[in-house]
Formats: structure tokens, sequence, C-alpha cells
């Protein structure tokens, strides 16, 4: 989920829309990103996966799953969500809070991979540090997201980046998921009219 | 969400079924090392008792203080109307400190509904009068879905003084909402008039404890003060226990799954034999754990916003 | 003395006519009258109506002269069309003396906007154990005939007998107010399904049914006049009615409020609308409607309780009850179409509960007279036409207390006159 919400331009006619990564390349950059996670975490170990809801947790199932495949090691999975550590609750209506769900081995000592899908001004990041720090003790904490659209308004980078994408700020990224949307693709929507 | 809780009937389902769901959530805080938020920092509570109720009062300040709010007690028990500050001007100096919530106990009927008329902040009901306790309602209904799994369906009898209860009238409206089958058993004296019609639909009524134990679900004991017994509603402490008590020979009539409950403080020996609170079937601590998050619950959700408005 | 022609006025709404006020009374009255010499008030499209007359008014003074005074009473009863206003009597000092109902019965001549007539305690400081000095009051300046504990009961019944029975030496009546007090102890408002919802102790029918009907049995076995103030229910129309059929001299009021409102409006908390007899049920209200058509039930009174804001800007169980209600009566008694004839009110039926017969129950020999040649001029012009949004603000009564701020009520006071003088004029108090 991109956050905060990029202004969407005042326009009558819907913005235009332009596919940043097709079902093919979605697949492609999970695969990349489960090698690089293997790669710099010396095969998974001791490593848990969690995922930001919404859609940072289907990633990181997937990319537990071909962990998987490649590997054959079985990565925990769990759900961090970030609702009650917001800063900007009072912005917007009161929002319903998601069920977090840590593995059954806890994350002290562990290497947390947080997952997510778009990476923007590092605030969800910087909410799910908190609420890491909460929970228990990492060893270490690495933050894999499918899409970095720039913008960053904290010191935050990703340890796992799936694509950059330069973005205006006018424009917004709508990352869509087989588990969560029907449909594997991630778009770029508006900004100036061509 | 709702701006205020004065009442039971101010939930509908879905509302009251996410007060619920956001519960469970906060419930899971209590197994953490942490067990602090910091979601409404900067936030402030105020806790306006009007009534002595310690137990009431602190699960409420720890509700606040686990979301990080900023808790104020403001105690006016002992300010008479007569010489003591009007609601009013309570309300006015309140609103003067910035109050963004004022959880308010008071013996009057009515008095939380006239306080969300003149303060802007969120007014949560901790309890008016004869009338309502609608987070008592909440954490009970809570309790019960933690035990039996659901609401819907269940056959919850309610057993006491039905007419001064607060607790009764709130759990009338939220299980009623929730789609529970509620029977009122108590003396005729103690159930108040057209009570079948006044709440809910579909509520029953009885004057036979032993005739509604077997179908029972749940069996809610309320408080029974033993100064109604001076204004003759029932002749005594000991014909009360003996038609209206849960005592260990009624409890084994009850269904092997059924729960006792008790909104506390109890008269054991009164409305409740010793060994039926102390049994594995009572839920009488549990309650008191659960109230802390299902007032997390309600603080969050009409505070964590701009302001009013729907959940997301 | 001025006099005054009031021209093309509708005497309780019949063909139009000419008014000529002379010397305190109706001079002459028809068409075309010369208007020579006298103030002429235009009064095309208004109806004349004798001037109302209010057998139950709380003008608060002496004690609560925060709420309302004799003189501000007065204004707003002017202003509703009343020329005669009974004075109850739980003023501080209670009323229950020669001494204090002179007092107000003075100061209601010194204001001069309507007679003013002191009703007396029955028992002293309404405190409902011995008889005030009810023959004292009668003999004063004030000629006391009402009597009334109002706001409280006579409840013991040899008290309230023996009362009854006094008063027969100087024609007098007792006015009682029927709520048997161990049934309503705590209690905030009607007994029934709201009560129920809202936690407030309720106040049952029963209480105010059976002081009714032991009160008619006490007037029938000692021959005596009793007046039921405020009655309230549908339960007590069936007393009245029945006791009537007997006999039995017992004449009854309704209020306004009683007329108009209902319980449901106390699920607001807001205790603007508490009320003693509280606001009854709507089948209430509809039998309260047909019982004042019908003639069960006399007259309307207004029951006009003015309280200071710090009494009702509080919780509900802690103010007190009470509405005002002068400035409004004749309009909300419009509002309810409960004396209209073929969907249009019936002028004579209104001067008949709101003037004529409330004049004869309280022997006010100057009032509740047609508009006629010879007949004392107290009478009042009324705009049916004219529709008004209640504004508290607006309202003449020193208090703010009515229960129908914001809604929009038909007709409209737009003369008042008091022994052949104007009160109002053009809506509006003289003085």
């Amino acid at each position: 989920m991109a956050y905060p919400q990029a202004a969407q331009p005042a326009v009558a006619s819907p913005p235009p829309a332009k596919v940043i990564l097709t079902s093919a390349d979605l697949h492609r950059v999970v695969d990349r990103i489960a090698h690089q996670i293997l790669e710099k975490t010396q095969g998974a170990d001791r490593t848990v996966l969690l995922g930001i809801p919404t859609r940072g947790v289907p990633l990181a199932r997937r990319l537990a799953d071909r962990i998987r495949t490649f590997e054959g090691v079985e990565v925990p999975v769990g759900v961090l969500d970030i609702t009650l550590y917001r800063d900007d609750l009072r912005l917007r209506a009161t929002r319903a809070v998601g069920h977090t769900e840590v593995p059954s081995g806890g994350i002290d000592g562990q290497r947390v991979v947080l997952v997510d899908d778009v990476l923007f001004s590092g605030r969800t990041v910087r909410a799910a540090l908190d609420a890491l720090s909460d929970l228990g003790r990492p060893s270490s904490v690495q933050l894999a997201v499918l899409v970095d659209r720039g913008h960053r308004e904290l010191p935050i980078r990703a340890d796992y980046v799936g694509k950059n994408i330069p973005t205006s700020l006018t424009e917004s990224v709508k990352v869509t998921l087989a588990e969560s949307d029907g449909a594997d693709e991630v778009k770029l929507i508006g900004g100036a009219a061509q | 969400m709702i701006k205020h809780l004065l009442s039971g009937a101010d939930l509908d389902a879905e509302t009251a079924t996410l007060i619920l769901d956001t519960a469970a959530e906060m419930a899971t805080l209590a197994g953490r090392e942490v067990k602090k938020l910091p979601t409404l920092r900067g936030r402030t509570v105020v806790n306006l008792f009007y009534e002595d109720s310690t137990r009431t009062r602190i699960s409420f300040e720890a509700a606040a203080k686990r979301l990080s709010a900023d808790v104020i007690n403001f105690s006016a028990k002992g300010s008479s109307v007569s010489k003591g500050e009007s609601l009013k001007d309570t309300a006015l100096t309140l609103q003067a400190m910035g109050a963004d919530a004022v959880v308010i106990r008071h013996p009057a009927s009515g008095a939380p509904h006239r306080l969300a008329n003149w303060i802007d902040g969120s007014v949560v009901n901790a309890g008016d009068g004869t009338h309502e306790h609608p987070t008592q309602a909440l954490l009970d209904a809570y309790t019960m879905r933690s035990r039996l799994g659901r609401l819907a369906g269940l056959h919850v009898a309610v057993v006491g003084d039905v007419l001064h209860s607060r607790v009764a009238r709130s759990n009338v409206l939220l299980l009623s909402t929730l789609g529970a089958k509620v029977t009122l058993v108590g003396p005729p004296t103690l159930i108040p008039v057209d009570i079948a019609t006044a709440l809910a639909p579909g509520v029953q009524v009885s004057y036979d404890l032993d005739a509604v134990l077997p179908t029972a679900d749940v069996v809610m004991m309320l408080r029974v003060q033993r100064e109604r017994m001076a204004d003759s509603y029932f002749p005594s402490a000991r014909e009360y226990a003996r038609r209206y008590g849960l005592d260990a020979p009624r409890m084994r009539r009850l269904a092997e799954h059924a729960i006792v409950m008790h909104p506390g403080p109890m008269n054991r020996g009164m409305e409740i034999a010793a060994e039926v609170a102390d049994s594995p079937r009572s839920t009488i601590v549990e309650q008191v754990a659960n109230g802390v998050s299902v007032r997390m619950a309600v603080l969050y959700l009409l505070l964590g916003g701009r302001g009013a408005g729907a959940a997301q | 003395m001025s006099s005054y022609l009031i021209r093309g006025v509708r005497v309780l709404g019949r063909e139009w006519t000419d008014l000529l006020l002379r010397d305190g009374v109706v001079a002459e009255t028809g068409p075309g009258l010369d208007p020579s010499g006298a103030q002429v008030i235009e009064a095309d499209g208004l109806v004349a109506l004798p001037g109302l007359v209010d057998l139950h008014t709380h003008l608060r003074e002496p004690g609560r002269e925060d709420a309302e005074t004799v003189e501000t009473g007065s204004r707003a009863a002017a202003l509703g069309g009343y020329t005669a206003v009974c004075a109850m009597a739980n003023t501080s000092p209670v009323a229950d003396t020669a001494g204090v109902v002179e007092q107000v019965w003075r100061l209601g001549r010194e204001a001069g906007l309507v007679d003013v007539q002191p009703i007396g305690a029955v028992t002293v400081g309404l405190a409902g154990e011995r008889l005030a000095e009810l023959g004292a009051m009668a003999a004063s300046a004030a000629a006391v005939r009402i009597f009334s504990d109002d706001g409280f009961c006579v409840a013991d019944p040899r008290l309230m007998r023996r009362a009854l029975e006094y008063v027969k030496a100087f024609d007098g009546i007792i006015a009682q107010h029927a709520e048997e007090p161990r049934l309503t102890e705590g209690a905030q408002m009607h007994e029934g399904e709201v009560s129920t919802r809202l936690g407030l102790t309720g106040w049952p029918a029963v209480a105010e049914e059976a002081i009714i009907a032991r009160d008619v049995l006490l007037a029938e076995h000692v021959g005596s006049r009793v007046h039921v103030c405020h009655l309230s229910t549908a339960g007590s129309v069936d007393i009245v009615r029945q006791a009537k059929a007997r006999g039995v001299r017992v004449t009854a009021e309704v209020t306004p409020h009683h007329l108009l409102l209902t319980d449901e409006l106390a699920a607001s908390y807001d205790p603007v609308f508490k009320v003693n007899p509280p606001l009854r049920t709507a089948a209430d209200v509809t039998a309260l409607r047909a019982a004042l058509a019908e003639g069960v039930i006399d007259i309307v009174a207004t029951d006009h309780a003015p309280h200071a804001v710090e009494d009702k800007e509080c919780e509900w169980a802690y103010a007190r009850p009470g509405m005002v209600g002068l400035e409004t009566a004749l309009s909300v008694v419009l509002s309810t179409g409960a004396l209209h004839r073929d969907g249009e009110p019936d002028w004579d039926l209104i001067a008949e509960r709101m003037s004529r017969a409330p004049a004869r129950i309280a022997g006010l020999a100057a009032h509740g007279h047609d508009p006629a040649p010879g007949a004392p001029a107290n009478l009042t012009l009324v705009d049916p036409a004219a529709r008004r949004v209640v504004d508290p603000g607006e309202l003449a009564s020193r208090s703010r207390n009515t229960p129908y701020a914001g809604t929009e009520l038909p007709g409209r006071i737009v003369a008042t006159f008091l022994h052949g003088r104007p009160t109002v004029l053009d809506g509006k108090a003289v003085k």
C-alpha cells in the first residue's frame, strides 16, 4: 500500500494508467528477491518474514514459498499490523485494527525481514519498526519491497527492491495481487496528461 | 464510528462486532512484555466519577494508559448539586482543559447525555443511575464470545434486580442486537414495567429461575442490594436467595457448557453462592481482564481518528 | 377614561362587527359605529374572545423573583390573551396566611396587566399536616376562594375531607394536585415503556387516578366542590366522567402541554420536558383531547411554572419540574385541534374552556363574559391566520423553560384589554 496516498489530480476523466510490472515481471521480481534474501542471510538461517498488511502479507508468503522451492528451507511468516503505531491517525477517520501474528518461534534473536508492496515516505516502515520493538528484540531488521517510488521523508532504505520507479507526487503506484485483488500487476496512475 | 458511547442502543451489529474484534487484538497485548501502545499519545482522557467505582475507574484508566493517553482522574463524589459545581460548569472546565474524551460515572440517569451537549469531545457512559453501562455489556459480550465461540443464538438469562440495573439494560440492548436471546428473571417487583417491549423485541420475562436454567447458555447474576428489602421489593435476603440465588444445586441444572457471569461486586450468599462464584463455570475474573481490552477498543475507536466517522 | 373602537372584528368567529369600549365596559356593538373620540383599532381578520382566565399559574413571588415576578408573569399572561390568572400558593413564604395572599393581590393590582387572584394554601406550609387559616384568607382583601397545596397532594384523606367541608362556609373550592406520594417517591417521568428504557423512576398513572377516585368520593360524601388540577391520564378522565354522571360537583383542568406532548420527549434527558404530572403517552393525549371537547374536562389551565436556568440546565433528576405556558397556551390548544369543529377552531368552545368556565369555577365575576353591551371590557383579539416560531429569548416571562422552542405554532394574540384598557397592542405589551 502506498502511504501516504499521493494526491489525485483534479481531472474529470479517469487518470492515465501505465503498466510498470506485468504478472510475469512480478513473478520474476519475487524470485529475484527470494534469491537475494537467501544470499544475504546465509540460506535464510534464523530468519523470519513479517508482512505488513494489506499486500505485504501475500508477498511475504510468496517469498517464503519461493525460498522453500529454491532451497527447501522453511522460513516462518508472520503478519505485522501497524495501525496502532501510525503517526497519521488523526488525519483520517478511525481505521480498523488488523491482526498481528508473530510466528510461534517469536522474533527474539531472529533476523526479521519486513515485507511491503510500495516504499514511499518511509512512515509505514517507521511505524513497523516501533511495533516490532514492542514485540521483541530481533538480532537485525531488513526491509523488502516490491516497488520503491522515492520521496522518502525519513532516513529509511530498503535492503531488497523489486523495482525502482521514479514518480511524481501527483502520481500513485497501484499494486494488485492475485490473493487480494484477483490479478498480479503494478500500475502507475495519474501524473501530467500526455 | 460513533462519536459518543452513551447507550447500548448506539451500537449496531457491525459497530459492536468491530469493537469486539478490536478488543481481541488489544487482548494480545496482555501477553506481551511491553503492554503499551503509542496510539493515543497526546490525547487526554478524563475519568469523571460522581460515584465510587474503583474497579470501573481503574479499568478505564488502565485502558487509556495502555494506549498512551494522558489520564486525568476527576472525582466529583460528594459535590452535591446544592453545594458543588454544576455538571454544566464542570463540563465547561473539562472543555477548556481540552479533554478529548470524558468517561463519566454518575448517579443520575441521562447525565452522560447532558454532558455530551456541553463538550466537543467524546463522552463514554461508565454507568448512569439506573439507566445503562454500555462498556460492561460489551465486556460481557466479549466474555461470552470467547468462552462459547459465538453470540448469535445464545440463550442468556439475566437474573435479579433488573429494575435498578444499568448492566441489565445495556446487556439486553447489545445482546439483542448481536442475535442472542435474553430472558430476564427476578421477582415481579424487580422487573420494570413494559420491559418486554421497551428495549428490544423478543425479550422474555420469567419469575421462575429453575425453569429457565436448563436452556440457558449464560446465566448473568445481577447484584441485589440488601437495602431493597426496606422498600418491600422482597421480604428478606433469605427468601430472595432461596428463590433467585444461584447455588450449587441450581448450578447443576445448567447445561454442561453453560457459564455463570457477574458484573461484580458480588454479594456472596445472596444472589450467588461462593462455590458457584469460584467454580470453573464462573467467568468473573475473566470479565475484569476483558474489561480493559474492551475499553481500549472503545477508546481507540472513539479517539483513534480524526473524529466521528466510519472505521475503514 | 379613553375609549377604544375595535373595528371589523369577528366576536367568537361570527359575523364581523365593531366594539366600542368605554369606562371599562363594552359600551356598544354593531357594524359601523361612530369612531369619534375613540382610539380606533383595526381588527380586520381578527377574532375577539372574552379575556382568557388561567386557573393555575405560578408567579413565584414572593421568594423566587429570579424565576418570575407578579409583574413579569402578568405581562406574559397579557401577551397570551389572559385578563385574569389565579396565582398558586407555593411561594416562599407559602401563601397560607391572609398577609401573603394580600401581598400577591396587591402586587397584581400594581402591575395592572391582568387581574391576579391569589390561591391560598390548604395546609400550613403545604406540609399536609394541619389546615391553614382558610377563612382568614377568604375574608382578606384578596377574597380567596380557591385553595390548593399544588406541588403537593393533600394526601391525608381525613385532612382532605375536613378541607372540603370547611370551605363550604364561604363557597370555597379545593383544587387538588392529585398525586399519591407513596407511589411517586423519586419519580421522574411517566411510568411505562419509556421510563423503563431511560432508567428513570416511574410516576404511575394510578398515583393520580387513586387520589382523584378518592377525592370525588369524599366530595360526594360531604357534598362539596372539588377541582382536579392538571388531569393527565385517560384513567383519570374515566373517573371524572363517572363522577359527573353521578352528580358529583367535580371540575377538572388539563394543561396545554398534556394536550400536545408525550413521554417520548424525555429521551433527550432535557429537563425542559420534565413536569409534574409528567408527560404521558399518546393514548392519554388522545383521551384528554376528547374529554376536553366533550366537557368531562372543564377547562384548560396552563400550570405556568417558570424556573431559573440553573434549575433546568442540569441532570434530569436534579431539575425542577414545570414549564412556562402563558404565552403559548392558546396557540398550543389551537395546534392540537382538540377544540376544532369541521377542521376550524370552534371559538365559542374555546371561550368556554379557556375563559367562561374557569371564571365561573374561580368566582371571578368580571371575567368570562362574551363582548356584549354592558359586559366588562376584558377581552382579547386573536389573529387565527398567523403562525409563529417560539423563541425562548422573546418570552416576556423571566424564565425560558418552554418546551416549544423552535416549534411553529398557529395563532397570535394581537391585543388584550383589561377593564377597557389595552395591556397588549400590536402583539406587544403596552407597559
